[in-house]
Parts: structure tokens; sequence; C-alpha cells
């Protein structure tokens, strides 16, 4: 049994296999099938300040090797989780992560502060990169100042690790990563879904309510692990890698892309233990080459 | 209702073919099957192609307690369902169930309850009939197709109630929709249950409000996770976007906001 244990800023995980939000409920949902506490961590869905309906329906759509949605950030907002969600979680032996929206850098900080204010939650992540809201959401994420403006105030509301979810939909998500490192991000997560589109022809329609959706799933693997290599090298802080991961295989691929943790999302849907599996098998993989330590493998990769 | 959900490897005991197009998935355990309520659906997981890559929801067909068999009935659509259609005996097959609500079975007993099934929307409606018999109730069954040939099942449902049939071209039953069969004249019910095209549902639901009779509707919104976890799956009610994966797919006809 290697030593999986890895930080993100002051938050110790148990090992590196955490949850994508949106694609985990409340962690509970999951609750029959595996035991939450052999996590490293898992991400709830994205809480924003009021409560948002989001788009309409259909919301989804399949496509080889993944699927695209477009839910936009639909939530009862951050006082519902705090009153009714957040006491459900209160007692796990894992680290529980709020996924934080917002349309504007105040709405992210105001946000930010409620969780502050929850002990039991040791992060946030901020989510500067949905695609399927109108305003905010990726608007944040596809600039350096748009981020760094988001950052810079939920970084004077929050006082644990902070980190922060990057756009994959940009021209150089590194110059991103170092903007938001640069205005006191404790770590960067990426990738969030890449904007796609499905038609159905017969209808000559979008099979998206509006239109375009985010994609996600094995089909997105190779894009999120080329964009956690770039940015690994272009930040000091750590990096949390997620994108199409769907077995321990792939999540060390991340890690020796040089991802200090791994987020696992899609993959979920088609087999709700694979979580438990993913760290069961990169233990597995360290004590079958003689590692004892999983940071033996983190940005591991020769070029 | 909260019932514990299982993610397991069923084994194919047969694979039977009631109508062309159409397959009945007879699936076992080694281990008794888990509670399960009519209404209620499996994801199946769909292995070999990159393109159902997602789970597929199929209804609960019907719980074979004698047999610890549970039954799906699939329309062959697309390649998932094309897939699910070439199984053969001894396979396994990847189900995470039982998901969702469930049809009310309502308190007491000689409740007279109308369920109208359309298409392989009939599926739910046999575990149903069989629950609500089970319990003391007085089930009707009224099926319709497009052609006799649409129409399955028929000798089970007889086991649990009257069963009346439409179809489209008169070729069995009374002819057109099932709208139209003389039984919403004749007969009074409790509580009318539909599953089955959007339109004949809501042709149902207005028929039902008609008659001053309380109906529940089973969608079959698209799913991703089939677990409440992604809300993709998400219907418009009076109290919001809920999801029929988790809160459904059973509603009563008044939580909806459809036009009826
Ligand atoms: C709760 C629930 C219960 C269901 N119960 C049954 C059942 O008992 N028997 C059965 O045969 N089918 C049932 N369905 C529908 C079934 O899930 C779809 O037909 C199936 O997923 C299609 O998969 P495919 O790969 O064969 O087709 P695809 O290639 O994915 O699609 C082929 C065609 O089927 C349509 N389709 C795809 N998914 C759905 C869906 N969810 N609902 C309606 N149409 C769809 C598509 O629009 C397309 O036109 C149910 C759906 C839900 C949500
Ligand atoms: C249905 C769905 C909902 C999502 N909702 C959110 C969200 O609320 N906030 C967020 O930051 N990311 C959201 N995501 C993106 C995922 O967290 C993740 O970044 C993306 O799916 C890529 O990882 P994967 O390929 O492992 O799924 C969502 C993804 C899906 C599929
Ligand atoms: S399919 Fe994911 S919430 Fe219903």
């Amino acid at each position: 049994m290697a030593n999986l244990s890895v930080n993100i800023g002051a938050m110790s995980l148990k090992n590196p296999v955490m949850t994508a939000s949106g694609t985990f409920g409340y962690g509970l949902e999951f609750a029959d099938f595996i035991d939450l506490n052999e996590l490293g961590g898992f991400i709830v869905k994205g809480t924003t300040l009021n409560p948002r309906e989001g788009n309409d329906y259909p919301r989804m759509a399949e496509t080889a090797g993944g699927m695209l949605n477009c839910v936009g950030l639909q939530n009862k907002g951050v006082d519902y989780f705090c009153e009714k969600i957040y006491p459900q979680l209160e007692g796990l032996d894992t680290n529980v992560l709020v996924n934080v929206s917002g349309s504007t850098p105040e709405d992210y900080a105001e946000c930010a502060a409620r969780i502050d204010a929850l002990p039991g939650i040791p992060a946030i992540e901020l989510n500067i990169s949905c695609p399927n809201v109108k305003n905010g959401g990726m608007a944040f994420g596809v600039t350096c100042e748009g981020a760094a403006a988001v950052v810079k105030a939920v970084r004077q509301a929050y006082h644990k690790t902070l980190i922060v979810k990057l756009s994959p939909n940009v021209t150089n998500i590194a110059d991103i990563a170092r903007a938001v490192e640069a205005e006191g991000a404790d770590s960067v997560s990426l990738i969030n879904t890449l904007m796609g589109m499905s038609i159905d022809i017969e209808r000559r329609r979008s099979r998206l309510s509006i239109g375009t959706g985010g994609l996600s799933g094995p089909c997105v693997k190779p894009v999120a692990l080329r964009m956690v290599w770039q940015v690994a090298k272009a930040v000091n802080i750590p990096v949390v890698g997620l994108g199409g991961i769907m077995n321990a295989t792939d999540a060390i691929e991340f890690l020796m892309a040089g991802a200090t943790a791994i987020e696992i999302g899609t993959a979920n849907f088609i087999d709700p233990a694979i979580t438990v599996k993913v760290v069961r098998g990169i233990n597995e993989w360290l004590d079958a080459h003689g590692c004892k330590d999983v940071h033996e493998i983190i940005g591991a990769l020769e070029v | 209702m909260n019932m514990k959900k299982y993610a397991l490897d069923l084994i194919v005991a047969a694979v039977e073919t009631p109508r062309e197009g159409y397959v009945l998935l007879r699936l076992t355990h080694d281990e008794t099957l888990p509670e399960m309520l009519p209404g209620q659906f499996v994801e199946v997981q769909v292995r070999g192609s990159e393109t159902t890559f997602l789970r597929r929801p199929i209804s609960i067909n019907y719980v074979d307690r004698v047999n610890n068999e549970l039954w799906l009935l699939v329309h062959v659509v697309g390649e998932g369902t094309r897939a699910m259609a070439s199984l053969k005996a001894g396979d396994t097959l990847n189900c995470v169930f039982p998901l969702g609500n469930g049809f009310t079975v309502p308190a007491g007993t000689g409740k007279k309850v109308l369920l109208v099934g359309g298409g392989v929307g009939t599926a739910p409606l046999l575990y149903h009939g069989e629950t609500l018999r089970a319990a003391g109730h007085c089930p009707v069954f009224l099926l319709g197709g497009r052609t006799e040939a649409d129409l399955m099942q028929l000798e089970h449902f007889r086991r649990y109630g009257e069963v009346l049939l439409t179809t489209e071209d008169g070729s069995v039953g009374t002819k057109g929709f099932v709208t139209h069969h003389p039984v919403w004249e004749e007969q009074q019910f409790d509580l009318v249950a539909t599953c089955g095209p959007k339109p004949m549902m809501v042709a149902v639901a207005r028929m039902a409000k008609a008659k001053g009779t309380e109906c529940e509707v089973s969608l079959e919104n698209l799913m991703a996770c089939g677990l409440g976890a992604c809300l993709c799956c998400v219907e418009k009610t009076h109290e919001g976007n809920v999801c029929v994966c988790k809160d459904g797919p059973v509603f009563n006809i008044n939580q909806l906001t459809w036009q009826i």
C-alpha cells in the first residue's frame, strides 16, 4: 500500500481522487454504491448566490465517446445548500468542496463568503468556465482580466483553499492559469467542458435547448491532458486534472502530466462505483511498480 | 421513497421476441433480486459501441419472484436497443436499479384503476397491474397500438384484469386511439395511470380530467445519470424543474405544466 495522500493548498486529501461538479449531485446520490469516505474529496454541484432554474429541456445529447450538456447551473442557491444539504454532509470523513458560480465578481464573493462560514467545507472550486449560462460563467474565464477580477473579489471574501476551474475554450489556457495564480488562487482545476453542438438532421434543430452545450467524457481526454501538462509547467500552484477520466490508467496519465489530484465526472454515469475503483487501481499500479508514494509519479512525464 | 439502489451484473436467462422489432429480456441473478416498485426503471449498460456510451433507461416490465427474474420489454429503435436485442442467454448485463418513484398503489382495497398504455409504454403496466391486483384492487388495461402487431403480452395482462384494446387500423379491438374506447363512457375509475407517447398521455390526461378522475403519467425524458445527480432529465412542474429520473418518472398530471 503506497502513500496516496496529497495536499491542495491547506487541504489534505487521503488520496488524489475527487469527483467533478455537476456529475455527482450532492454526493448522497452515490452513497448506495460507494463509501463516500473512501474518496479524497467530492465537489458538489454548481452553487450560486440566488436560486437558478437552469436551461430548458432538452439539456443533454449523447455523442461518440461522450455527451453534451446545457444544464445551465440549476441549483437552489447557497442558502439552501448551507441549511438543507450541509448538515447531511458534515459528518463525512472526506473533503466536501462546493463549486461556486455567479454573474458578477460581487455575487461570486458573496456566495463564497457564506461557504467560508461552514467549518466542514475546506475548499471551494470557483467555476469561471461554465459554457451554458449567458452572464458570467465562461465569460470571466476566457480573458485574463475577467478571470483575475473574479479571483481578486473572491480572495478577499474567502479564506480557505481556493481552487479556480479553468475553461478549455481559450487560445492559451496557461496565460489564464498564471493570471489567477497571481491573484492568490491556491490551485487550478481543468478542464471544464468544451463547447460543442449536435444537430438532429430530421428536425434541422440542435439537440440542445440553447443550441450549444459542453462536451465531456472520454472524447475530451487528449485535449484535457495536453492542457493539464501545459498549465502544470506554467504555474507553481498544484493542478487538479480532469476531463474524460474513465479508469485508473487515465487518472495516472493526468498525474504524470503534472496533476496533483484528479476529478472524475461523466464516468460516474456509466459506473456509479468508478471513483473507488480508480482509487484502488492507482494504489495497485503504484504497488506493482514499486512506488512508495503517489508523488513519485506526479509530473513524472519524461519528454 | 428512498429505496436502496444496486449496480449488478444480471444474467440473461432468456431472450424472447414477442413481436418483430421488440425483445423481452428475462434477467436473473444468483441472489434474490432486490425489492422493486411498479413504474420504476433500470439503467442498462450497453457495451461495445462508442455511440452507446451512456446507459439506457428501461422500465421494469415484470418481476417474476418465483423464478427470480426481472423482465425488460425493449423496443428496438437505435444502436443501444439493438445491442440489447442481440444478447444471448448466459450473457451478463450490468444494470443500475431500481430507479425512480413508481406508480401509486392506492390505500385500501377494491379501487378501480384504468391502466392506459401505448406502444412499448405498456411495459411498466404489467408489473403495476400485478401489484394492484395483489393489493386487492381491480385493474383494467386499455392498450393501444397502430396495428395488432404492436400489442404484446396480452395473456400476461389478462391474469390481472380485463384487457381492452384499440388499434389505429382497426385490426383488433376498437378502431382509433385509446381515448376513443367506449370504456371511458361505460365505467367510472378511481385512478388512471398511463405510459406511452406524449400526445397519447396528454389525450388520456384530458379525458381523465373531463371525468374528474386523478391521473398519473410516466415520462421518458432523455437521461444521463438516472440518479438525480446531473439534472439533465428535468421536467417543468409547478414547483420548478424537477428530475424525471428521481422525482419521477411518474407524476400526477396536476404537478406538471402540460396544457390539458
Ligand atoms: C424512464 C424511462 C423508461 C423507459 N422504458 C422503456 C421500455 O420499457 N422499453 C423501451 O423500449 N424503451 C424505454 N424507454 C426509452 C429508451 O430508453 C430509449 O428508446 C433508448 O434509450 C434508445 O436507445 P438506442 O441506443 O436504441 O437509441 P438511440 O440511438 O439513442 O435513439 C434512437 C431513437 O430513440 C429516441 N430515444 C432515445 N432515447 C429516448 C428516450 N429516453 N425516450 C424516448 N425516445 C428516445 C431518439 O430520439 C431516437 O429517435 C424508456 C425511457 C425512459 C426515460
Ligand atoms: C451534466 C454535467 C453538469 C456539469 N455541471 C458543472 C457545474 O455545475 N460546474 C462545473 O464547474 N462543472 C460542471 N460540469 C463539468 C464537469 O465538472 C467536468 O469539468 C467536465 O464534465 C469534464 O470532466 P469529465 O469528462 O470527467 O466529465 C458538468 C458536466 C456535466 C456532464
Ligand atoms: S438523468 Fe441525471 S438527474 Fe436525471
